[in-house]
């Protein structure tokens, strides 16, 4: 059987634009959902829940947060950490405030505190474009750092500094803690991640998402056909921040349990997600899951091959990963700026001629 | 004959409006009026004023006198956003497209302004939103078979040929079912084939939904053909206003084209 789209046709406009309008794609998907859902949890241990599954569902949660902002609203922000720190201190309160409270709201909330920071910090974003917002949500980063460092009520004047995340459950099993099941954390975060991409979808590809690419496109446009820009821009700057505390919730209450704010959200965090948002596609969701697995995955699969088989020191493995994912992203960004998902969709474009390319 | 009862009471007029860049006149006390149903022009040589008078209409500069009044209310200082809200769409000289979006795309964010559900409802999608969008996609698609566009539906815009552009731009600005249709020098840069089927379009959009329509043109030819009346304006002044044949046996407006010296 062949990969294509003739003879697949569309007779009425709803099947014209529903997510993924070629059926093989459609059912690639569920396939894969139900792979992921139904047969994963079986055979998951810890080595694949601490070192690939579940990073690779915390910094997928953050690249479609990031590219929200930057790739479908052409925002570019470097306070991606920052943003991830709020969602991780509020998760860390309301877990302590509320200790009945189950730990999916825990996170949901968590995120729209991170959105109502966010709207905050997006204002200045109808003033100052390009670079220059990105240096202003560079010192966003680091004001919030700073914040979470300096005021012992955020980390409840624990003398270490640090917040730890206590054993919070959901349907009587533990999801944080170091008593939580590698299946229970996985599940978790794959539920979240897949109700949230499938929103992210909804929303880019209806009105607000419109109104997002349109800003991107061209702003002063934008206005003259009736889009208020200061509510587009807030508006991807809210929902963008919710996706990216759900992350820094998730990453501090699931996946470390114990954090320390210019550790674990650094400015490194903030160029971590823009980088997976650059190599993975810029306004793709798609995008933001293959940056996500790519810089997750390679680090892993590199360190590996260095140390595991060559027998490598693990200081040279380091470094030469660090200048491997350096010449990756200068790559994309000079070769195929679309990234990841464009290379997919030309593979597909191919795909689909084969074998008569004409 | 029938131009009588196509043409209603005033839908925009403007008065005595001058607008200045530092020291640069662009506008020196202009006052004209638009009434409902008709095609108005504006013509002059470059650097009249025409775009900067289109400017001030849909709010995008805000002149130092003068008032605008649109459907019989004076006109507070408005924000570009807010007058295309109350009906005014236009096109620009430069085309100012979404590059990056399909023709699909382009055309179904001219239709923002009349899109009502909230971010909640869009996450869903299902439902209201999917509705509403459907309910759109139909009457974008109307006007994709209007203007003959079918073929470049899926196809970003920026890939298009500088006159697919410039009809696309025009699907956009249909697709807010605009009461004032502004077009700035709809036919610049085409052949005679292609200034045939755009002045085709205005014509139908005129007639067939009834869009008050002004617009910029330099092809004098055209502009006469297809407007109701035409104000003239050079150097930021009005030089005259009337119907085309008032406007062209007018001296002024010879002078100013042919260049003839005043001092004879
Ligand atoms: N944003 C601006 N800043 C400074 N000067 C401006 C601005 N916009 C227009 N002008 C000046 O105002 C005058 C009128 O310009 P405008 O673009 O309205 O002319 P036009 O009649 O549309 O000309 P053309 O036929 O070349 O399009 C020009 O002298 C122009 O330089
Ligand atoms: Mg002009």
């Amino acid at each position: 059987m062949f990969y294509r789209e003739s003879g697949d046709f569309k007779t009425n406009y709803a099947d014209d634009q529903q997510s993924f309008p070629i059926k093989l794609d459609r059912y690639a998907v569920w396939v894969l959902l139900a792979f992921a859902f139904f047969v994963v949890p079986f055979f998951i241990n810890d080595y694949w829940e601490k070192s690939v599954l579940v990073p690779f569902l915390v910094w997928s949660m953050a690249a479609l947060g990031l590219n929200i902002l930057t790739g479908y609203c052409g925002q570019v922000s470097l306070g991606t950490g920052g943003f991830m720190a709020v969602g991780a201190y509020s998760c860390y309160k309301l877990m302590i405030a509320f200790p009945g409270l189950n730990i999916f709201f825990v996170v949901i909330l968590a995120g729209i505190i991170t959105a109502i920071v966010g709207i905050a910090f997006g204002l200045p974003s109808l003033r100052i474009k390009g670079f220059y917002l990105a240096v202003a949500t560079l010192a966003s980063q680091f004001f919030l750092i700073w914040m979470f460092n300096k005021i012992p009520w955020f980390y409840n004047y624990s003398s270490s500094g640090m917040i730890t995340a206590p054993e919070r459950t959901m349907f009587g099993i533990a999801i944080s803690g170091p008593s939580a099941p590698s299946w229970a954390t996985y599940l978790f975060c794959l539920t979240l991640v897949t109700i949230f991409a499938f929103i992210a979808r909804n929303l880019t590809r209806g009105r607000i998402g419109r109104a997002w690419k349109s800003i991107h496109d061209m702003d002063i446009a934008a206005e003259i056909i009736g889009i208020p820009p200061l509510q587009a821009k807030l508006s991807a700057f809210a929902v963008s921040s919710f996706y990216i505390g759900m992350s820094g919730a998730m990453l501090f209450g699931v996946y470390l349990g114990s954090a320390e704010p210019g550790e674990a959200f650094g400015i490194d965090k903030s160029f971590l997600v823009l980088f997976m948002v650059i190599i993975g596609g810029l306004g793709s969701i798609l995008g933001s899951f293959l940056g996500a697995a790519f810089l997750i995955l390679v680090p892993v699969l590199m360190k590996n091959i260095m140390v595991g088989a060559f027998g490598w020191p693990a200081d040279l493995a380091a470094h030469l990963e660090l200048l491997f994912i350096g010449a990756l992203i200068m790559f994309f960004l000079v070769v195929e700026p679309h990234g990841l998902a464009q290379l997919w969709r030309m593979t597909k474009e191919k795909l689909r001629l084969w074998p008569f390319p004409h | 004959m029938d131009q009588d009862n196509r043409i209603g009471d005033t839908l925009l007029e403007v008065k005595n409006i001058s607008l200045s860049f530092g020291g640069v006149k662009a506008l020196t006390d202009i006052s004209f009026d638009i009434k409902e149903g008709e095609i108005r022009a504006i013509i002059g040589p470059n650097g009249a004023g025409k775009s900067s008078m289109l400017n001030v209409i849909n709010g995008f500069y805000h002149p130092q006198e003068g008032e605008v009044w649109f459907r019989g209310k004076k006109r507070e200082s408005m924000k570009p956003y807010q007058v295309a809200r109350q009906g005014v769409a236009r096109t620009f000289q430069n085309i100012a497209l979404f590059k990056g979006m399909s023709t699909l795309d382009n055309l179904m964010t001219g239709c923002i302004t009349h899109m009502k559900t909230n971010i909640f409802l869009q996450a869903i999608w299902k439902g209201p939103a999917e509705r509403e969008e459907l309910e759109f996609r139909e009457r974008v698609e109307h006007i994709i078979d209007f203007l003959g566009i079918q073929a470049i539906r899926k196809t970003p815009v920026g890939r298009l040929p500088y006159g697919m552009q410039k009809r696309v731009e025009l699907g956009r600005a249909l697709a807010a079912q605009p009461k004032l249709l502004l077009l700035d020098e709809p036919m610049a840069g085409m052949n005679l084939e292609e200034k045939e089927d755009m002045s085709r379009f205005i014509l139908d959009v005129n007639d067939e939904f009834g869009t008050t329509i002004t617009l910029i043109e330099h092809d004098i030819g055209v502009v006469m053909d297809l407007s109701d009346r035409i104000v003239v304006l050079d150097y930021g002044c009005k030089l005259a206003d009337g119907t085309p044949d008032v406007v062209r046996n007018d001296q002024a407006v010879i002078d100013a084209y042919l260049g003839v010296s005043h001092d004879d």
